[in-house]
């Protein structure tokens, strides 16, 4: 009877097809994933990296520093806006169309996202702290010396 | 002393805990059946005692107790009642706190109604679930104190984050929680099982209401988290592939599969060893989550105050139960036998492939939300976002959905290609229509959304194909439940691939009396105006919307202020139509006195959540019939019982 229901596949053999069937699925999963990391994943830069090594331009990136003071003019259209990223070794000066977010103000950090046009970082999206305990994990990661020097100038 | 009662209470419960784990176990053993009596009403009595510690806290943030110092840092004076109240759980230790309540009380109420299963598997599963919660009771006394009080009382609090000061916050945790912990309850049922060898269709039967509840709740959690998402921060989005809303989607996965497949196991006896491992990787998956949210490992609007001290107390855990859980199935894995076999071309077959394709998913997800920590490692920092999730998981979840249609119209055990090629002829055509239209009409669309168009409005419509030639009156509740939660994955797919294919945005700055337009969508900027609330100011701006020349309606975004503690929010408005949302968010004021305004036209939009409260309505349904089944199971065994005995007597 069981070699009726299971179709012609050997009964004894049901269960391990079952494990491979799954397991070739979940390493296809992984491989795949692997794959689409390597190249989906979006990397970090600070302003001294992206001057000393530029990537591909329109390659989707993140940039973190800080707004630097004097430096955010709004355009005439009245939502684009142009304002420099600098981490106290370089500056880059960044382009945003849209409503900033609410704790966005020169002279605090800010991390964008988005891609490399010519010289100018053009970006998608601003991620400003979302509160007064909450730093940007990759800003973390840029003090103390870093910051200490950031900070300094942009007072 | 409301918080010293609090905190007695919750070393009591702990206490309870422990004992419970004992007489479970050694219950279990030969000669140990004295203990055996006392762990039902151990397992209900921890659930009131953690219950009662858990309302002492809500009392303390309702009175503003400032001598507490979790009030003093999360709480004012001046909020809300409905903040104060949602305050209790808007931090971390409340958090943990409502965490193990609910792990307390789900397992008091396993103790008190469960009677289908073995009483040594029973006994099992409650020491079980007393092991799990004893980690928590650990975590929860002795690193992150709740009722912790100050030397001195603080003048005023400190208040509650503005982001947070939502109604969101009053039901979106609470609800992702009781999902969590209702999947630790199936982790216990599967412990419990193993150690006990009992893997089998009671087990499945007794575990699957719990699974159903924890998904319907997990459900409803994500759909209100994305909505929330979606209407307070003001990007328009509602999926950010955030490393915390991955955090809930993963458990949800976990469980959808393990609901699946714990239905095969309970109704024709097949998948054993599979159910087991679905039950451990869906709780840990739950305790990843957790770990994610409270350790702040990684950068998410959800992290609060980071402590690496938790993160590795959490981590440890982690590892003490998932490790501990799967040396057991691996050890007992063997002595599990092989269920009932089926034909590839079964349902039972079908539900190993949507299964399968749900792992696939969990994988990627997982991966995803986990490489930057690995990269992390190796000194390259790098963010992972949508253009990742979306189309990897689509290659895993797109032929899902369209097993979806096709699964429940098969039979068990073994079906025949030819009796369902007609049926499912229907939505193969309507999904190719579909599509086809999309194309020439829209050839700017990108594919996925294409694709999520076809194939959900192809589901949403063939989900219903299983009640044909069914006696409506006389379907079961669960085959309506299952019928309603697939049409809506259907809907919700259309309205998210429709958000993504069709929104239209406009980004301007008006003078009031200015007008826009914005898609279908002409406005115009009335006025603005000063408002205050509770304990914020905010400046208001009206404006008049029109769709194609119809009547005006007014919207009013605002930008909030908040004083205590300061900070500021945008406050989107909303204008829903049938075939349609419109968002609105005020930005700031320009140099020249312009006011910046952001609208979008999304078509279609409010069929996302819809489709996802239409899922947890399904899954409502089902587990209403569940249970009304159970009852009467549990009924007709007493009367044979009592029969029996009568004719006994008589005899």
């Amino acid at each position: 009877m069981n070699t009726r229901v299971s179709g012609g596949i050997k009964p004894k053999h049901q269960r391990l097809v079952l494990i491979v069937i799954a397991l070739v699925a979940l390493i296809g999963a992984g491989l795949l994933a692997a794959y689409a990391l390597s190249n989906q994943a979006s990397y970090f830069y600070v302003p001294a990296d992206l001057v000393k090594n530029p990537p591909e331009q329109g390659r989707a990136i993140r940039l973190g520093g800080m707004v630097e003071k004097g430096s955010l003019k709004t355009r005439s259209d009245g939502v684009t806006i142009d304002f420099v990223v600098g981490d106290g070794k370089a500056r880059v000066p960044v382009r945003f169309t849209g409503i900033t977010p609410d704790l966005f103000v020169e002279g605090s950090g800010v991390v964008a996202e988005g891609r490399m046009e010519k010289q100018t970082f053009v970006a998608d999206n601003l991620l400003a702290k979302h509160d007064e305990n909450y730093v940007p994990r990759q800003m973390g990661d840029m003090t103390p010396e870093q910051a200490k020097q950031v900070v300094a100038e942009t007072k | 002393m409301i918080a010293e009662i609090g905190l007695a209470v919750l070393w009591m419960a702990a206490a309870l805990a422990l004992l419970q784990l004992f007489a479970g176990f050694s219950a279990l053993r030969p000669g140990g059946a004295v203990l055996a009596g006392i762990v039902r009403p151990l397992a209900v009595i921890q659930g009131l005692l953690v219950g009662i510690s858990f309302v002492c806290l809500i009392t303390l943030f309702l009175e503003t107790d400032l001598s507490v110092k979790l009030v003093a840092a999360n709480s004012h004076s001046m909020k809300p009642f409905i903040f104060k109240l949602a305050g209790t759980w808007g931090n971390h230790e409340g958090s943990m706190l409502l965490w193990i309540t609910v792990m307390a009380m789900s397992g008091g109420v396993v103790a008190l109604v469960e009677k289908r299963l073995r009483e040594d598997t029973l006994l099992a599963t409650l020491a079980g679930q007393a092991f799990v919660s004893l980690g928590f009771y650990a975590f929860l006394l002795l690193s992150s104190n709740p009722f912790e009080r100050l030397p001195e009382p603080a003048p005023e609090g400190q208040g509650l984050n503005p982001l947070l000061q939502d109604v969101g916050l009053a039901f979106h945790p609470p609800t992702l929680y009781v999902g969590y912990v209702g999947l630790s309850v199936a982790f216990s049922f599967a412990i419990g099982a193993l150690i006990t060898r009992d893997v089998g269709p009671s087990f499945a039967r007794a575990m699957r209401p719990w699974v159903l509840g924890a998904w319907i709740f997990l459900t409803v959690g994500i759909t209100a988290g994305s909505y929330w998402a979606y209407y307070t921060l003001g990007w328009g989005g509602w999926w950010f592939w955030d490393p915390v809303e991955n955090a809930s989607l993963m458990p949800w996965l976990a469980a959808t599969a393990l609901l699946h497949s714990s239905s095969v196991l309970a109704s024709r006896n097949a998948l054993r060893a599979w159910t087991v491992m679905l039950g451990v990787i869906a709780f840990s998956m739950s305790m990843v989550g957790t770990f994610l949210v409270r350790s702040g490992i990684l950068t998410s609007v959800h992290a609060f105050a980071v402590d690496p001290e938790r993160g590795s107390f959490i981590l440890a855990l982690l590892a003490i139960y998932i490790g501990g859980a799967l040396a057991l199935f691996g050890i007992r894995a063997s002595t599990v036998t092989e269920g009932e076999r089926f034909s590839l071309f079964s349902r039972e077959a079908s539900l190993v492939f949507n299964n399968v394709m749900l792992c696939g998913i969990l994988g990627i997800v997982l991966l995803g939300t986990l490489y930057p920590l690995m990269t992390e490692a190796f000194g390259a920092k790098v963010s992972v976002g949508p253009p990742y999730f979306n189309p990897v998981s689509a290659i895993f979840a797109i032929p899902m959905m369209l097993m979806m249609g096709v699964g429940p119209l098969l039979r068990w055990r073994k079906d025949r290609p030819s009796r369902i090629t007609a049926t499912v002829a229907i939505p193969a055509l309507i999904v190719a229509l579909v599509l086809l239209g999309v194309v020439v009409l829209f050839p700017s669309a990108r594919l996925l959304p294409m694709l999520g168009i076809a194939v959900g409005i192809g589901l949403a419509i063939g989900s219903w194909l299983p009640l044909r030639g069914r006696n409506l009156r006389r379907t079961p509740l669960a085959v309506w439940g299952m019928v309603l939660a697939h049409c809506g994955i259907g809907v919700a797919l259309f309205g998210a691939a429709s958000e993504s294919a069709f929104s239209v945005e406009r980004l301007a700055a008006m003078n009031i009396g200015d007008t826009q337009s914005v898609g279908p969508i002409a406005l115009k900027l009335e006025a603005m105006e000063p408002v205050a609330g509770p304990n914020w100011t905010a400046i208001e701006a009206t404006i008049s919307a029109s769709y194609k020349g119809g009547p005006p309606v007014t919207l009013h975004p605002q930008a909030r202020t908040f004083s205590s503690p300061p900070g500021e929010r945008t406050e989107s408005a909303l204008h829903t139509r049938w075939n349609g949302q419109l968002y609105a968010v005020l930005g700031d004021e320009g140099d020249d006195g312009r006011w910046q305004m952001r609208f979008w036209w999304k078509p279609f939009v409010p069929l996302l959540w819809l489709g996802g409260l239409l899922v947890a309505f399904g899954g409502l349904l089902a587990l209403l019939g569940r249970v009304a089944e159970d009852v009467k199971r549990v009924r007709l065994l007493d009367k044979i019982a009592f029969r029996k005995a009568q004719q006994d007597m008589l005899k």
